[in-house]
């Protein structure tokens, strides 16, 4: 049987959708699929060697908040200087407390599992972004580059 | 709970982290030999039932037990 394929892209640089991509990447590697993921515009952030990820209860009307705080502090409440610390704090500390592996463990299994890290490299230009800042297991490459693998994938994602 | 050759304690541990422990153990493991995986995570039982059908690995057993779920794998 032949290997099974996946392509992602990832394009969001909070925490909460810092975990889709490597938690499916990490998955399918384990299952025996051939992995890709392409990192872009605010996805690049998953790629940095210390990645400062948060969390916003802003724009989300979606997010559980602790003790009720969405009433208490509706929409401009969630504005508040130190509201976004705050919340990030909490939920590190939940997911935590509730055996969720963090994004850096995710990660570091992706790469054992030999999963494929490509960042965008035009958004890397355009955010002036320093290679350095990257882990070193990223190759940089352009949209072209996806479709050679994403063309013959199974599964095909935009996150 | 019959014989094996290896046990991984997942406890504690939650989605994707106990496939993705069970698939590193395996991984250093020989064809035919049975590993064992504790977890409390309710979501493994399907879980490791989809990992065994995608991988070729049998699952000889999914029980739970005391609060805790167990499986026993067979490398293929």
């Amino acid at each position: 049987m032949e290997q099974k394929k996946l392509a992602i892209i990832a394009t969001k640089g909070s925490l909460d959708w810092a975990y889709p991509p490597f938690i499916l990447a990490s998955t399918a590697a384990a299952l025996g699929y051939e992995v890709q993921v392409f990192f872009t515009f605010y996805g690049l952030q998953l790629l940095k060697k210390k990645p400062n990820l948060e969390v916003t209860p802003l724009g989300n009307p979606g997010m559980p908040m602790p003790m009720g705080m969405d009433k208490w502090f509706p929409v401009l409440g969630l504005a508040l200087p130190g509201m976004q610390g705050m919340m990030t704090a909490m939920m590190k500390q939940k997911m935590k407390s509730k055996g969720v592996a963090s994004i850096e463990e995710l990660r570091e299994l992706c790469l054992e599992a030999e999963v494929k890290m490509i960042a965008c490299q035009m958004t890397v230009d355009l955010f002036d972004m320093p290679k350095a800042e990257f882990i070193d297991d990223v190759e940089y490459a352009g949209a072209a580059a996806f479709f050679e693998f994403a063309g013959e994938s199974d599964i095909c994602l935009y996150i | 709970m019959a014989d094996f050759d290896q046990e991984l304690d997942a406890s504690g541990l939650n989605c994707p982290l106990p496939i993705l422990r069970a698939k590193k153990t395996l991984n250093a493991m020989s064809s035919g030999q049975v590993l064992h995986v504790i977890a409390t995570d309710p979501g493994s039982v399907k879980d490791f039932d989809a990992f065994a059908k995608q991988t070729g690995n049998e699952l000889v057993e999914s029980k739970e037990e005391g609060g805790k779920f167990h499986f026993l794998i067979k490398k293929s």
